[in-house]
């Protein structure tokens, strides 16, 4: 076990320094590295400044380094729009985008893997029937455009919920959280849910070709043989062996989830990391771009490493080495 | 595929009637969207045919031009039936060109990788991979960003955020034909190079691409109205659905809800069809569900 | 005589597929009695596997039972409803299936498994289920039983999963087991351990045996009666030694000729000619006819059954064997 998680940390390492290339030679070879580093309206004495403090007269693999080693100490650049050190002002932004996340996966899986069981172990029923046209519809609509039916039909028709902002927050270990308030959650509702559309089409999905696989494998007929009732069999067989594609796609879905926030959010008004990088994008705020990039990156790593890991917990076949 | 199996082919797929009905509607739409100059009163993208007297009216208003606006006007006073055909048009053209060049690099890459196999299977496929493990939306927004405005452009991003797909599922197909012991045999003899790759790879790896391609078209579809919506797609002189969808955003809080609306259900109506299509298409095809 | 255990008159399970009825099982009838061993003999697709599952309940649709009885001690499992068959299945009947790399759960410990069976049929405390898991293991011969509970699957092997199978199908000591080919996944070495296994264990336990396989010889070595399939229908049944040597119907001696422990050294296997016909397209009367060599217009209609109860076939032509025929 120790060997494995050894291999993939240094695995995810590696993931981590080819992704940092590859952010370096879109933004610094390819692009003009002047223009992520000061403002097109400095003067040409900061130009000349920087470009030495940042050894751009340097070789190319030197300056890679040097990237790297002011990545690994904390140091991304300014922001030209809000005049704050970027890594500030994003993991300023980033409680609010992770809450909408959070809530937004776990939201879907609740109630996405339950539906899917049902929608595989009965597939002919018009319940399952319902289920699944619900599924493709999340699937194919655009996410904004759900988020707009939401607020034409929450915010503006029916005056029930707010139709975008983050509402109040309450303080928790230093950072403020919509979750604590009764306010917050009646921010959150909404972007929540439509970022969880497409999330629970995905789940419904999953656990139903998971359970109509498993429901016709021996293990379903050797447990009923044995006088199991149904409910069991669902809950203990099917629940366990459907967990661990379910735990992985969880994981990943988590990192597209936080991709598609940038949507959400957008839409929402979310004051979270999204709407930062879509701000920056129009306001050619290059370092922000550059740091959310790493950042995305670096989340992502992670998280794929800790799929693999509670990937291995889960399945006991790849948890112990092969008996013969 | 010979004919008799694609008769048998149509056979099961006609026994859906959802799936027909779905085939019907993607045809029709494709139909509206090449004939668009034909059956709209307008062209919305000639500014001087438009007239500001026209903007933000309702369904059914019958404007300057005499004629009935019979979905209302947009904030430009162009016919949004109009601007939803000729926005369709685009939408097809990106989705499709995207969908056809991801198709051809990411099947051309996996074969390549599943054939020669090693290093090279290694490079290509840990680069597919790590791309996928990436969100497509976000490359697309990113690569938008960077490339600027414009169809060449749209359609670079988009085909960036795809191929990966199609490239696994060409490499997957033809990677187990590959190590079948025929193809192994054949790969033994010389001069066979591209006999295994047209007769026993390529072939193999078809029909999942196809499924892949079906879904991915309706893909770039979805991706390109997310991004002009986001205001990174095409230039505002030519409006995508997406593009009027994000016009009228302002409006709906207003009231004026058709600007958005009536574009969004013309995109839902196209990705759905392509969808259900791709959907049957994909249980067919898929021989751990056959009996 | 004694009432049997199971009692089957009858039964008939057909599958409705969009292509048309397929009769997996048509009028089968046989009884058992307790503790005794009977062999089910027939190739793939001839209704052995579908007749087990019917005794249990458990044919998947598009499947059902349409018609026949099955009597358990006497009680009836057909039309009984759903709770009250599963009641029945793991306590009074029980299964153990071909591959035991596919019957036990994967990702499920052996003690969770057993104790999910157990908790089925009654209630226990966790540390009495465990108790009876390990006493239910080392009956069937599996070394350090009170360790192994917290192993998975995939550390048993093949054979030793087979036996985990066979414990927890013996948990409530049922009347009577169905084993569909429990031992063809298994090396051949291993196949016979099991088979002397399961034989002590039912005779011990005094519970009845239904074996099925598609193989005549470890049929003969294990039961006390035998009968074969073709089709859907039992063709013939009786004594496994008077079947053996006298069989009557032609498809029995077709197999029997095609069994290489029976071959001459030097000479050709015998085969039968023909392929197994598609249960979509049975042709019309007895469904052996196309590839039988003693066939005759008689049977373009089916034949019924002839003999009595101990010793039956169902053929228009049953074989008369002199000795001078029988080499």
């Amino acid at each position: 076990m120790l060997g494995f998680i050894i291999q993939r940390v240094l695995q995810a390492m590696l993931v981590m320094a080819v992704m940092s290339a590859l952010v370096f030679i879109g933004v610094y070879a390819v692009g003009n590295p002047i223009d992520v580093l000061i403002s097109p309206d400095a003067t040409q004495d900061i130009r000349t400044e920087t470009i030495a403090r940042y050894g751009l007269d340097r070789p190319l693999y030197e300056q890679y380094f040097t990237f790297v080693g002011n990545i690994l100490s904390g140091d991304m650049g300014r922001s030209f729009v809000f005049g704050m050190p970027v890594l500030q002002l994003i993991m300023q932004r980033l409680p609010a985008t992770l809450e909408l996340t959070l809530v937004a996966v776990i939201g879907a899986t609740l109630a996405g893997v339950p539906l899917g069981i049902y929608a595989g172990y009965r597939p002919q029923s018009p319940i399952s029937k319902t289920i699944m046209a619900v599924s493709i519809l999340g699937f194919s609509v655009p996410t904004f455009w759900i988020g707009l039916i939401l607020i034409l039909f929450f915010a503006v028709h029916l005056g029930w919920l707010p139709a975008g902002s983050r509402g109040a927050t309450r303080s928790f270990l230093g950072v403020e959280w919509s979750v604590l308030t009764l306010d917050g959650w009646k921010h959150l509702v909404l972007p929540a849910t439509n970022l969880a559309l497409f999330k629970l089409a995905m789940m419904i999905r999953l656990s139903r070709a998971g359970t109509r696989e498993i429901m016709l494998t021996d293990t379903i007929k050797f447990a009923r043989a044995a006088g199991l009732s149904e409910w069991t069999i669902l809950r203990q067989h099917v629940l366990k062996l459907i967990s661990i594609p379910i735990v992985t796609v969880f994981g990943l879905e988590f990192g597209s989830t936080l991709a598609f926030a940038v949507v959400t959010e957008t839409i929402f008004s979310w004051p979270g990391v999204g709407k930062l990088i879509i701000d920056s994008i129009a306001q050619l705020d290059r370092p922000v771009m550059v740091a959310y990039l790493i950042l995305i990156a670096f989340l992502f790593v992670t998280i794929n490493l800790t799929v693999d890991l509670v990937y291995a917990l889960l399945d006991p076949r790849l948890r112990r080495g092969r008996a013969a | 595929m010979n004919a008799e199996a694609l008769r048998a082919f149509w056979d099961e797929f006609s026994e859906s009637r959802i799936s027909v009905a779905a085939l019907a509607v993607v045809l029709a739409i494709v139909a509206a969207a090449v004939c668009a100059p034909l059956i709209t009163p307008q062209d919305p993208y000639d500014l001087g045919n438009l007239s500001l007297s026209d903007a933000r009216r309702p369904p059914g208003f019958v404007g300057s031009k005499g004629y009935a606006h019979v979905l209302g006007t947009d904030a430009q006073g162009r016919d949004l039936y109009s601007a939803i055909l000729y926005g369709l048009r685009i939408s097809l053209q990106m989705g499709l060109v995207a969908g056809a060049i991801a198709l051809s690099i990411g099947g051309t890459l996996g074969i390549v990788a599943a054939y020669f196999g090693g290093r090279i299977e290694t490079l290509i496929m840990r680069i597919v991979d790590l791309q996928l493990s990436f969100p497509a939306i976000l490359l697309a927004l990113v690569l938008a960003a960077l490339l600027g405005q414009g169809k060449t452009q749209l359609v670079s991003a988009l085909v960036a955020a795809q191929y990966a797909y199609f490239a696994r599922t060409a490499f997957g197909a033809a990677s187990a034909e590959r190590r079948k012991d025929y193809v192994e045999a054949a790969a033994a003899t010389p001069l066979s190079g591209s006999r295994i790759v047209f007769r026993h790879l390529l072939p193999n790896s078809l029909p999942p691409l196809i499924v892949v391609a079906t879904v991915q078209v309706a893909n770039a579809i979805s991706l390109e109205a997310t991004l002009s919506f986001l205001g990174l797609g095409l230039p505002p002189t030519e409006p995508s659905l997406g593009m009027l969808i994000a016009n009228g955003f302002q409006y709906m809080m207003s009231g004026r809800y058709w600007i958005s609306v009536y574009p969004g259900i013309a995109l839902i109506i196209l990705i759905v069809a392509i969808n259900l299509v791709g959907d049957q298409i994909r249980d067919q095809l898929n021989p751990r569900l056959r009996r | 005589m004694t009432e049997p255990v199971l009692q089957v008159s009858a039964l008939s399970t057909h599958f409705f597929t969009k292509a048309g009825v397929v009769r997996a099982v048509e009028g089968v009838s046989f009884s058992l009695a307790r503790g005794e061993v009977l062999g089910l003999v027939g190739e793939s697709g001839s209704g052995k596997s579908v007749t087990g599952f019917s005794l249990l309940g458990l044919v998947d649709p598009p499947g059902r039972i349409v018609s026949g009885s099955i009597r358990l001690e006497g009680r009836e499992l057909v039309g009984l409803p759903n709770d009250e068959l599963r009641d029945v299945r793991g306590r009074r009947i029980a299964m153990v299936f071909q591959d035991p790399m596919m019957t036990l759960n994967p990702v499920l410990t052996i003690e969770r498994q057993m104790r999910l069976a157990i908790l089925a049929h009654e209630r226990a405390s966790p540390r009495a289920a465990r108790a009876r898991s390990a006493e239910a293991l080392t009956r069937v011969g599996i070394p350090d039983a009170a360790r192994r509970l917290d192993d998975y699957p995939h550390q048993f092997s093949g054979g030793m999963r087979q036996r985990v199978a066979i414990a927890i199908a013996l948990l409530h000591r049922p009347a009577v087991i169905v084993a569909d080919e429990p031992t063809t996944a298994l090396d051949v070495s291993i196949q016979a351990q099991i088979l002397a296994e399961m034989a002590k264990l039912v005779s011990e336990l005094g519970t009845s045996l239904i074996w099925i396989s598609h193989d005549l010889a470890v049929v003969s070595a294990l039961s006390r009666r035998i009968a074969v399939m073709y089709a859907g229908r039992i063709v013939e049944e009786g004594p496994t030694a008077v079947v053996l040597d006298e069989p009557r119907h032609p498809y029995t001696r077709g197999l029997l000729d095609s069994l290489p422990s029976r071959a001459e050294p030097g000479r050709e296997l015998a085969q039968i000619p023909g392929s197994t016909p598609s249960m979509l397209r049975l042709p019309e009367g007895c469904p052996f006819r196309p590839r039988c060599p003693r066939a005759s217009p008689a049977c373009t209609v089916m034949p019924e059954p002839t003999g009595d109860a101990v010793r039956r076939a169902r053929c228009h032509h049953p074989l008369v064997l002199t000795p001078a025929e029988a080499v």
